[in-house]
């Protein structure tokens, strides 16, 4: 069984699965949620990256470069969010955030 | 042959580690295992060719980001017990949902035939490394998205620092300005002091 593109991408299915399925069961974490958006998006850089390779553009890899920064940009901002919500009412709850009844 | 063995030895690892960020009680292990899961992606990534990306991978995530977590985890004071309340409650819609997921993800790739077939892997020419043919596009045909990036980094990180800074009344500080701006004519006073009056 070599390995092709076939199993960089199943490989990269199923991180993207992991990450949406601990959306799911961490529902009032947002440390757990932010974290399962990371693993999202390293799912969608290896497609990108194996792509990249396997069609011999170079494309790709500097798409998941762009990904790679938006992903560090969403961390700092998620966390700094984060924070701040935690200063202000001592506990991250997510189920909790619906004082502005939007 | 090695590089098979090492391809699934590094997919095995991620995938587990992913269920663990996802599963474990302690965040603070959450964040360890996600380390774990950077760590063999730029593995991955090594395999297969893109080595600027995964050093990259290494230093952003493993130096910047995961550290950032680490940081937050440990200084937020949280009970984390109470979050994983609905953790049994959520898990089989979650599963049923995941299931469906990865398994119309797999079949769309299995019975996927591309128009040309996958050649060999190689994204850059011969003689040329891949950290130079990424530089050779990126400053040159991608350079205004390169400097949006930038752009985004910065309001990112303004963002945070605004986000998060507090000045608390009440809190001794030096003012450089104000300290400066002293003269001798007004910082001190001479007082002659008759004898048996105090100073009024």
């Amino acid at each position: 069984m070599t390995v092709g593109l076939t199993q960089y991408l199943i490989v990269a299915a199923l991180l993207f699965t992991i990450g949406v399925f601990g959306i799911f069961v961490n529902r009032k974490n947002v440390i757990i949620i932010l974290m399962s958006i990371e693993l999202i998006l390293l799912s969608v850089n290896i497609n990108f990256v194996a792509f990249s390779v396997y069609l011999g553009n170079l494309t790709g890899q500097v798409f998941a470069l762009f990904v790679l920064t938006v992903a560090a940009a969403e961390a700092a901002i998620g966390l700094a969010i984060l924070v701040v919500y935690f200063r202000n009412r001592g506990t991250i709850a997510v189920d909790q955030i619906n004082m502005m009844k939007g | 042959m090695l590089q098979t063995i090492a391809f699934y030895v590094f997919a095995a690892v991620i995938i587990f580690s992913a269920l663990m960020v996802i599963s474990s009680r302690n965040p603070v292990h959450s964040v360890l295992f996600l380390i774990l899961a950077f760590l063999n992606a730029a593995a991955l990534f090594i395999l297969l060719g893109a080595e600027f990306l995964a050093w990259i991978l290494v230093v952003v995530y493993v130096g910047a980001v995961a550290v950032l977590f680490l940081f937050v985890v440990m200084m937020l004071d949280i009970d984390f017990a109470s979050l994983r309340a609905g953790f049994m409650q959520y898990l089989p819609i979650g599963a049923i949902i995941g299931l469906a997921i990865v398994s119309e993800l797999i079949l769309a790739y299995l019975g996927w035939a591309t128009a040309t077939p996958p050649g060999p892997p190689s994204a850059t020419t011969p003689g040329v490394s891949n950290t130079e043919a990424l530089g050779r596009i990126l400053y040159t045909d991608y350079i205004f998205y390169f400097q949006t990036a930038g752009l985004i980094l910065l309001v990112a990180m303004i963002g945070a620092i605004v986000l998060t800074l507090r000045h608390r009344v009440g809190v001794k500080r030096q003012s450089i300005a104000r300290q400066v701006r002293r003269v001798p004519a007004e910082a001190i006073e001479i007082l002659e002091v008759k004898p048996g009056q105090g100073v009024t």
